[in-house]
């Protein structure tokens, strides 16, 4: 049932598959990027894996034959897996701190040029500009920047919200949210080659591996 | 069997897989039939919720008279349960956020729930000083927003610190909830099976697909928000404590209030968790998630807050006599023999010797003593608050100002009716959400280590 499932997808352009695969290669590959154009789109190939061992395997595996456009999902963080496909840098602690010290700086300045500048009250004849008075709230506008960034940050990074994901094709993906594990290889990988993918992905233990279209 | 408790309780139960732990959890949101006790337990809370309604227009139409408060007592128990709900919210954010930073693994099973009472227990503590302003249409003046008036907010005022300390720690804690709850709004979208729901659940999860690249950035932010919420939640009621000891009241003016009012909103916190997951685990099943290991931890956590306050107690009186201020000295004898001493001697017997039973670890592994206990620390840290606001007020310098505070029957509606609010939304919560984190529970199954 699994390679059947492959091969429909597939069907509908069995005179194209040529062309990729025989343009295939690092130089020739920007060659044929206009011609996927006209071609019916496919976002990849992606293969589903029993457990996390088996597709941090594969993803090593995959990355290890030169493959970049690679993805796993998985239906919670694993650590090991985004370092297989080559993903350990997020920009995110910097937008945090960024976010944190300019909403810092905005509380701070806030209650200066209201207090100093532009509303001076004598209050207990305590100096107009008492900082030590301000710093619970300069606190507090550091933290709530902080978080927004934080969480505005890594929806805005992750591209959310995306109710349409090619990925959700894949059959059976609705167990990515319980209890399987996929592996993605995309189509606009400069080394992709399909037989080539499909081959590989086969060869690491796949439950099964199918092609998904955008 | 009473050897090392640690290496012999596992966290959770053992046999679970990653499909049992989904759909066990997801099928008390998706296919598990609402029982009469749920539709009993939220028609009796809603119920109160209504209370809460009534007594909150008949003060808007009626004015602020219609609360015991008055000089000298001005703060009644309007502000003490605002101190007390949002002292009771602190747990959640300490159980998320600096467990979470702490590496407790054990915390994963009750993070989202407490959570959960954290957010609707904020929500509750917000209403009372907004309500207690007197003339609350006019709360947006407390925000500093340009108006026609020219005049700015007093940013010296521990009253400013608390408008923007409790707004922050509202707006964190929901954020730090949503963002949470997201990858378990996509497995709850995958296991729906009517359409509203999926599409529901749907719109939620945003699109979450557990993308390698998303689950890394996603685990960063979580991570900072919990490094943010931590100093957050010390903040708080370090600066609820600053809304009395920036005061010159006797009996407020003391620097032992920050760490004495955190320890307390721990102690407080702790003992709804359990006062709440008792009943909670057994109805559901949920035994072999929320285990014996976590009432113990929970247990001893309690205790240590409990005896950190216990010391607050005891310095308090030690500084009223130490001081040498006949005001301050007049402040702790008239808390232990004025006209209140009955509050502050249940408070002393609800705080300090009810958890004392909790060393006893036969004690602990008796779920019934453990609500008790916990339902007994409730109402002592209530105390606590009544001792704190009103004794000090109704005797301050003057004899001439002197004066009785007697909280009535509108005052009890609005807090009777806000226990209806918080377990109203409790009650739709524990229906419509995983009241466990799905997802988390996952990373902590045997078969999620990955082998090198």
């Amino acid at each position: 049932m699994a390679n059947d499932d492959r091969e429909n997808p597939t069907h509908g352009r069995r005179d194209e598959p040529e062309q990729p695969s025989s343009l295939s290669g690092p130089i020739a590959s920007h060659a044929i990027h206009p011609h996927r154009r006209h071609v019916p789109p496919l976002y990849g190939v992606i293969a589903e894996f029993e457990g996390p061992n088996e597709l941090i395997h594969a993803a090593r595996k995959t990355y290890e034959a030169g493959y970049r456009r690679i993805n796993g999902y998985s239906p919670y963080p694993i650590e090991e897996l985004s370092e297989a496909i080559g993903f350990t840098h997020t920009s995110l602690p910097l937008i945090v701190f960024i976010g944190g010290v300019l909403g810092g700086l905005a509380g701070f300045f806030m209650q200066y040029y209201m207090e100093v500048i532009d509303y001076p009250l004598n209050v207990g004849g305590k100096p107009y500009n008492s900082w030590p008075a301000f710093i619970p709230i300069t606190f507090e506008c550091t933290v709530l920047a902080a978080a927004f960034s934080a969480v505005l940050g890594m929806l805005i990074l992750n591209r959310l919200p995306q109710p349409y994901h090619p990925v959700f094709n894949t059959p059976n993906f609705a167990l990515a949210t319980r209890d399987r594990f996929f592996l993605a290889v995309e189509a606009n990988d400069p080394k992709f080659d399909h037989d080539k993918v499909v081959d590989l992905l086969k060869s690491l233990n796949a439950m099964e591996v199918s092609d998904v279209e955008v | 069997m009473e050897g090392p408790m640690h290496s012999t309780t596992p966290v959770i139960d053992p046999g679970l897989t990653f499909a049992s732990v989904t759909d066990k959890i997801s099928s008390i949101v998706l296919k598990r039939k609402t029982s009469l006790a749920w539709f009993f337990g939220f028609a009796v809370s809603f119920a109160l919720f209504q209370l809460m309604l009534l007594a909150i227009t008949n003060l808007l139409f009626v004015g602020i008279g219609l609360w015991g408060v008055n000089v000298p007592v001005a703060w009644g128990v309007d502000i003490l349960n605002f101190v007390w709900w949002i002292g009771i919210g602190h747990a959640g954010t300490l159980i998320s956020a600096i467990l979470l930073l702490l590496r407790q693994r054990w915390r994963t099973s009750i993070n989202r729930f407490a959570e959960a009472m954290t957010l609707f227990a904020v929500a509750q503590a917000g209403m009372y000083p907004i309500f207690h302003l007197g003339r609350p249409w006019l709360m947006y003046w407390l925000f500093p927003y340009p108006n026609t008036m020219g005049i700015w907010p007093q940013f010296r005022s521990p009253l400013m610190w608390d408008v923007f300390a409790v707004s922050t720690y509202a707006t964190v804690s929901a954020m730090f909830w949503f963002v949470g709850l997201i990858p378990d709004f996509a497995t709850l979208r995958d296991r729906a099976r009517s359409k509203p729901f999926q599409m529901l659940y749907g719109l939620l999860a945003m699109g979450w697909r557990g993308s390698a690249r998303h689950w890394h950035r996603y685990e960063m932010a979580y991570l900072l928000l919990a490094g943010l919420a931590t100093p957050l939640v010390l903040s708080v009621h370090t600066i609820v404590s600053f809304d009395f000891a920036v005061g010159i009241i006797p009996g407020w003016h003391a620097t032992i209030f920050p760490p004495y009012f955190v320890a307390g909103a721990i102690y407080a916190g702790f003992a709804m968790v359990l006062l709440l997951t008792i009943p909670l685990r057994k109805f559901y099943g949920l035994e072999g998630f929320i285990t014996m290991r976590h009432m113990h931890n929970m247990a001893k956590v309690m205790l240590a807050t409990g005896l950190i306050v216990g010391y607050g107690y005891i310095m308090e009186a030690f500084f009223g006599w130490y001081s040498g201020n006949r005001f301050e000295r007049f402040m702790i004898w008239n808390r232990m023999h004025g006209p209140y001493s009955l509050y502050y001697w249940a408070l002393i017997l609800c705080n300090i010797v009810a958890p004392q039973f909790l060393w006893s670890k036969k004690l602990r592994s008796n779920l019934l003593v453990l609500w008790i206990i916990a339902f007994i620390v409730s109402i002592g840290m209530w105390l606590e608050r009544f001792v704190i606001v009103v004794t000090s007020l109704h005797r301050d310098y003057l004899p001439s100002s002197w004066g009785m505070y007697q909280p009535t029957v509108w005052d009890w509606s609005m807090f009777i009716g806000t226990i209806g609010f918080f377990f109203t939304l409790l009650f739709l919560f524990i229906r419509f959400l995983p009241m466990i984190s799905i997802f988390e529970m996952r990373t902590i199954l045997p078969s999620a280590e990955v082998e090198e």
